[in-house]
């Protein structure tokens, strides 16, 4: 049942050759985000967006909290690269090479069986893109960011980077002014859409960067569910993903946005995702973080309207080498919110995994409730764990509980598992899958059976 | 024929020890029960013959089948063909019964160099199995052990016992826990697994479930020696006479 899913390292760090990288160039100035928009023969105000974006770059700061950047050289960074033209509407249109990586991850097998729709990005550009006929015939609208610039402008301009303006941080200017592909959700208001759509994302060459765009927008009553994946081939030289992602979440609309994020672990993950959820609607981030060297990511929900509620769900695995800073943002500025945060961390052989949560309930905010729960499982005793809960609660009516805890594999589970026949590694993964159970529940099968693949993975060899 | 034999082990916890100069054996087809008193050792020597990790052995050896198993694995005594009965077996939470047993019934088989089977043959045979335990089917999807009641865990044990096919089943008071109605049926379970070509050894307080093991001989332990070895009619003498009988 599971055997067609390959997700191990080799397979990953397969790579493809790439003469177009002849063509791009390392390093970022004016010249290059010119010619981005310009290969894209993007509208004047975008071109006018990436140039506000890098003046902001250059002028802001790394942050000044956080993991250590210091290492991550900018100028050596391909920001961008494009490996074929134009953009495959049948899977057979796609370059040999690049569906042949996409064949072996499974994407467009999945995509026949268990999804509405699916996009494939290589490199800086999305290569395939497509969507079940029934749901274009509602008005769904799933395509290629750059695409859906020209062709929905009134749904993409008001939009696009309101909710993580270049101002934010260094890495979201960076985002603003060279971002490339990324995907365009459309759900039109009561259109209920119970498969997932799907996209994947996937950097070949050497010192890539990418910076693809999301933007999503649930229109009232509508529901869906959309997932990402990810994956890069590993070099032993850096690389930098610096994703964004948008969502807009209408009133009594519900939304579940998930990821399984299995970048190289020479890749630095620094991402930002927002949400805004207005009245009665629902928002829902599952994650799962297993790559990169270092990441940052605290997907944030902004509860606006009242009734709006979020579920954060996240799991890091933090393995030799990384660094995984993760958790969630969530403000409450409507009465009667609620938020639901759990994050579960696995850190070992050195790794380090941080939770690192802000939840903000506005004086506006009567009647929220919080929850935060975060689980801390620590395999042996070179790798840690820290916690860093913020809470800024301007609302006496708040309900807020907090609940933290970290631990090591009980040695009592490990010796009844492998009393059963189990090596010990076998063992110590079933404990491990049992601990991120409660998120990965809530993925569809394929990916909680990639997920925990990848566990068994990095518990092979050396447990503690 | 002897399928184990235990010579003058010495057993230590930490800077304590536990066990002294045990010495006992088991053949092929036999049920032997060991009884002793709170405290007496009967549990700890279990959990050292399936390879307790948190158990030092000084001294002496443990011979399982021909083969010295005094530092093997867990998992390689395990494939070796001995399987324990936990007397509180382990919560583990997440962890769904289905692919567990799926995986360690693989694990085990393709130890001992057989086949390891594919999934719709094992459905049919864990499916009698739970028929067997008169437990529903959709209790593979529920969690290992968690929020079983006692007896639910000891059928858990049972289940997990006849799927692993051991040759030699430790049993560490399998009885505890349970209602008269599923002590009949975790007997009857006991008594399908009794074969001339399996032997038990049974660690219990009571007599109430050596009518379903029979034994053959029963070991008494005190202060973790051995101290008395007899027939099956010793059991008796202890439920009447109780354990102070042997200070």
């Amino acid at each position: 049942m599971t055997e067609d899913i390959k997700t191990n390292d080799s397979l990953w760090d397969e790579y493809n050759p790439s003469d177009y990288m002849r063509q791009a160039k390392s390093g970022l100035d004016e010249v290059l985000v010119r010619r981005i928009s310009q290969e894209k023969e993007e509208p004047e105000w975008m071109l006018a967006h990436r140039l506000a974006s890098l003046a902001t770059f250059k002028k802001m700061p790394l942050p000044s909290w956080g993991p250590d950047l210091s290492r991550l050289n900018l100028d050596q960074i391909t920001y961008y690269a494009k490996a074929m033209e134009g953009q495959a509407q049948d899977w057979d249109d796609v370059p040999a090479d690049i569906k042949n990586t996409f064949d072996k991850l499974g994407i467009p097998k999945a995509e026949q069986e268990v999804l509405a729709g699916v996009g494939a990005q290589y490199e800086s550009t999305v290569v395939y893109h497509s969507l079940k006929a029934e749901f274009k015939r509602q008005g769904v609208i799933f395509e290629d960011l750059d695409l859906a610039l020209k062709k929905y402008p009134e749904l993409v301009r008001p939009n696009f980077m309101k909710l993580m303006p270049a101002s934010l941080h260094k890495f979201a200017a960076l985002h603003g002014a060279v971002w490339s592909g990324g995907t365009f959700l459309y759900i039109p208001a009561g259109v209920k859409i119970k498969q997932p759509l799907q996209a994947y994302f996937r950097m070949n060459a050497k010192g890539m960067g990418q910076f693809e765009h999301t933007l999503i927008i649930i229109e009232n009553g509508a529901e869906a569910h959309y997932i990402e994946g990810c994956s890069a081939p590993r070099y032993g030289v850096d690389s930098l993903h610096a994703g964004g992602v948008e969502i807009y979440v209408k009133e009594g609309a519900r939304f579940r946005y998930s990821s399984v994020e299995s970048w190289s672990k020479d890749a630095y993950n620094l991402n930002t995702k927002r949400a805004i959820v207005e009245k009665n609607a629902h928002m829902e981030w599952v994650g799962g973080n297993f790559g990169s060297n270092t990441t940052m990511l605290y997907p944030c929900s902004i509860l606006q309207g009242d009734g709006a509620s979020a579920d954060h769900l996240g799991v890091a695995f933090a393995n030799q080498g990384q660094t995984q800073d993760t958790g969630a943002k969530v403000i409450h500025l409507a009465k009667n919110t609620s938020s639901n945060i759990v994050m579960k961390s696995i850190s070992k052989g050195g790794g380090r995994s941080i939770y690192r949560g802000l939840v903000e309930i506005g004086p506006q905010a009567e009647n929220t409730a919080v929850s935060v729960k975060c689980d801390a499982l620590i395999l042996d005793e070179f790798s840690c764990s820290d916690t860093v809960p913020v809470m800024k609660i301007n609302n006496a009516s708040a309900t807020v509980a907090h609940e933290a805890s970290a631990g090591k594999i009980n040695a009592e589970d490990l010796f009844y598992l492998r009393s059963r026949g189990l090596k010990e590694a076998e063992a110590a993964a079933m404990v491990v899958n049992g601990f991120i159970e409660p998120i990965t529940k809530e993925l569809p099968l394929e990916y909680s059976v990639e997920m925990n693949r990848m566990v068994e993975l990095e518990m092979e060899n050396s447990v503690g | 024929m002897n399928i184990l034999e235990v010579k003058n082990l010495n057993v230590a916890a930490g800077d304590k020890n536990i066990l002294y100069d045990i010495s006992f054996s088991v053949t092929l087809g036999e049920s032997v029960a060991i009884m002793g008193p709170n405290g007496s050792g009967k549990s700890t020597l279990a959990n050292v013959l399936m390879g307790h990790p948190d158990y030092q052995i000084l001294s002496g050896q443990i011979i399982f089948r021909g083969q010295d198993i005094t530092f093997a694995k867990p998992e390689e005594r395990a494939a070796a063909g001995l399987f324990l009965a936990f007397q509180e077996p382990r919560e583990i939470a997440g962890l769904e019964l289905f692919p567990f047993l799926f995986d360690a019934y693989k694990s085990l088989r393709l130890a001992r160099g057989q086949e390891a089977g594919d999934i719709f043959s094992f459905k049919v045979k864990l499916d009698d199995e739970l028929h067997d335990l008169q437990v529903k089917n959709d209790w593979s999807s529920r969690h290992l052990n968690q929020d079983f009641s006692g007896g639910e865990k000891k059928k858990a044990e049972l289940l997990q016992l006849a799927l692993a096919a051991p040759t030699l089943a430790i049993m560490d008071e399998i009885d505890s826990g349970l209602d008269v109605d599923a002590l009949t049926i975790a007997g009857q379970a006991i008594s399908r697994f009794k074969t001339p070509q399996t032997s038990i050894l049974a660690v219990t307080h009571y007599q109430r479930v050596l009518q379903y093991i029979k034994p053959d001989r029963v070991i008494v332990m005190s202060g973790g020696r051995i101290v008395k070895n007899g027939g099956a009619e010793l059991a008796a003498q202890l439920e009447q006479e109780g354990f102070s009988s042997l200070e």
